[in-house]
């Protein structure tokens, strides 16, 4: 696993110092090149550390939490998201869910665990982040299926497709702005048609993911986040209805493809 | 963390056959689902008349007579350079079209905006690093500088849906992400025969 650690630094350090394109193929062969060695792997393991970690007043590891799956079933958990939980009587992705369990079980704090879910550069990642990319890991391989039975959860996937195609802020961008159309880039950035099965099951699968260039693992909330910020919008709220309606969108479209998170990006 | 699904109401508009979202629902969530940033205020989220026309999903049936009556007052509302002068410096062109910044949470307000165009276009050729969502625009200049040709480009650029309703490109003069001389230098920099847009790759 540590194997090609440093030849993993240099290469990304070379990517860094050029302006590549994501679909110039450079991105395949450094995947094939670094096999397993995702530097993903580190957080993995950090953030199951973290779900069997004592906190908060309750003294609580996470292990009663419910994924949909049961408390404490964590395999194949990930792929069900975005889904309806009678207990909260809400559609929940999966950060909102954790947040859930923190603070129904571990007696946390919302104001505290919420505070700073993403990771700014140069910093460590967070609890959200580890707990997330253990989480999309322990979900690896699996197909793609997130719950539509519930009232709830479709309305949440016509609301995440109104929120795609919402114009709005100085420069008039919506999701489909840069997202509804195929093969298309920005300057020399692909961008996945996210409307369409392939696009959406090959973004939707691959995060969180590990961004080379800031050194961290990122969450599905955080690249919309920052999209939102591209947009000129102000900014997405973690667990906020319009990220889970937008991640179900998403994962809707996606359905029937592979879970392949920790994604490696730029 | 609240309710989440309890602000929405589902309505089934039997002619369109389709699952909906009332509009103030959506402006409701998303009030609820983001927060001011630095210049990134939450005015932003209020769509004027242009964006709400073209925020329909793709498959929805339109109202074509709203949407040329719409067409038409963007057009009448586009305004010309008050000197007649058309055409700025193309160097300082260049830098507009290859800015990014601007307008952002991020960005420095006091900063200029950039126009960004090769986020979506080619221009000039030596540029590699250029998307692909608008049109090609390297040699543009070959199409002349006739008061028809400046009128039409000046127009795309103030307000791109005065010829084509719903283009995905930013309307750089109506919403006032460029100013005057940002747009006169960056319309030199299509159709100035000297600017390296009009130059054959080397
Ligand atoms: C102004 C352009 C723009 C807008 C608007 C935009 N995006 Fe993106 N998006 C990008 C770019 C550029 C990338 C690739 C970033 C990179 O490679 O670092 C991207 C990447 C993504 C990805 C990751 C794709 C992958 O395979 O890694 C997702 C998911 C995504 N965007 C969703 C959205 C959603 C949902 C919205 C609306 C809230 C949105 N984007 C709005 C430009 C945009
Ligand atoms: C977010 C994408 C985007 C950006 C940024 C953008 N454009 Fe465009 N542009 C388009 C698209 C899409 C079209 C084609 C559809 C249309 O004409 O509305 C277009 C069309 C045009 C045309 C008309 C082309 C023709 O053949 O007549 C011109 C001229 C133009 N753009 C110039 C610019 C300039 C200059 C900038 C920067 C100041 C810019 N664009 C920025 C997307 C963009």
């Amino acid at each position: 696993m540590k194997r090609h650690h440093l030849g993993l630094t240099l290469f990304a350090a070379w990517l860094c110092s050029v302006p590549l394109a994501a679909d110039d193929g450079v991105f395949d062969q450094y995947r094939d090149l670094m096999g397993d060695d995702n530097p993903a792997v580190f957080v993995i393991d950090e953030g199951e550390e973290l779900w069997f970690m004592p906190q908060g007043p309750e003294s609580a590891t996470l292990e009663a939490c419910d994924l949909g799956l049961g408390p404490g079933v964590t395999a194949g958990a990930y792929v069900r998201f975005p889904r309806y939980f009678a207990d909260a009587d809400a559609v929940m992705d999966l950060e909102s869910r954790l947040v859930h369990c923190m603070t129904t079980i571990q007696g946390r704090d919302l104001e505290a665990v919420t505070a700073k879910p993403y990771s700014l550069r140069g910093d460590f990642g967070t609890e959200m982040e580890a707990l997330v990319t253990w989480l999309a890991a322990e979900s690896e391989g699996a197909t793609i299926a997130p719950e539509q039975t519930h009232a709830a959860e479709r309305a949440m996937y016509s609301l995440g497709e109104e929120i795609f195609y919402y114009r709005a802020g100085p420069h008039d961008f919506s999701c489909a702005t840069c997202h509804e159309q195929s093969g298309m880039r920005i300057r020399l950035q692909a961008l996945p048609d996210l409307t369409s099965h392939t696009g959406a099951a090959e973004a939707w699968g691959s995060w969180p993911a590990y961004r080379i260039s800031q050194g961290l693992v990122r969450t599905m909330g955080w690249r919309l986040r920052d999209c939102f910020r591209q947009q000129r919008w102000p900014e997405l709220q973690m667990g906020s209805e319009a990220s889970i309606a937008l991640q179900t969108y998403m994962a809707v479209n996606a359905a029937g493809g592979t879970m392949t998170a920790p994604g490696l990006k730029r | 963390m609240k309710a989440l699904t309890a602000g929405i109401t589902i309505i089934l508009n039997a002619s369109l056959m389709a699952w909906t979202v009332a509009a103030d629902e959506i402006e409701a969530v998303l009030h609820n689902s983001f927060v001011a940033k630095n210049q990134a205020t939450m005015e932003r989220l209020e769509r004027d008349a242009v964006q709400t026309a073209c925020s329909a999903p793709r498959g929805m049936p339109l109202d074509n007579d709203m949407l040329a009556a719409l067409r038409e007052e963007r057009l009448n509302a586009v305004v010309l350079p008050a000197d007649g002068q058309y055409l700025g410096d193309w160097q300082r062109g260049a830098e507009v079209a290859t800015n990014g910044r601007g307008l952002q949470s991020s960005d420095d307000p006091t900063q200029p905006n950039g126009g960004n165009c090769y986020a979506c276009h080619q221009l000039a050729p030596g540029e590699v690093a250029y998307g692909t969502l608008g049109p090609s625009l390297t040699g543009y200049g070959a199409r002349g500088q006739s008061q028809a040709m400046l009128q039409y480009t000046w127009t795309k650029l103030w307000d791109t849906h005065a010829y084509n309703l719903c283009s995905h490109m930013p309307r750089f003069g109506a919403q006032g992400i460029l100013t005057e001389q940002q747009l006169k230098d960056v319309m030199a920099y299509l159709l100035d025969p000297a600017s390296p847009v009009n130059q054959a790759a080397e």
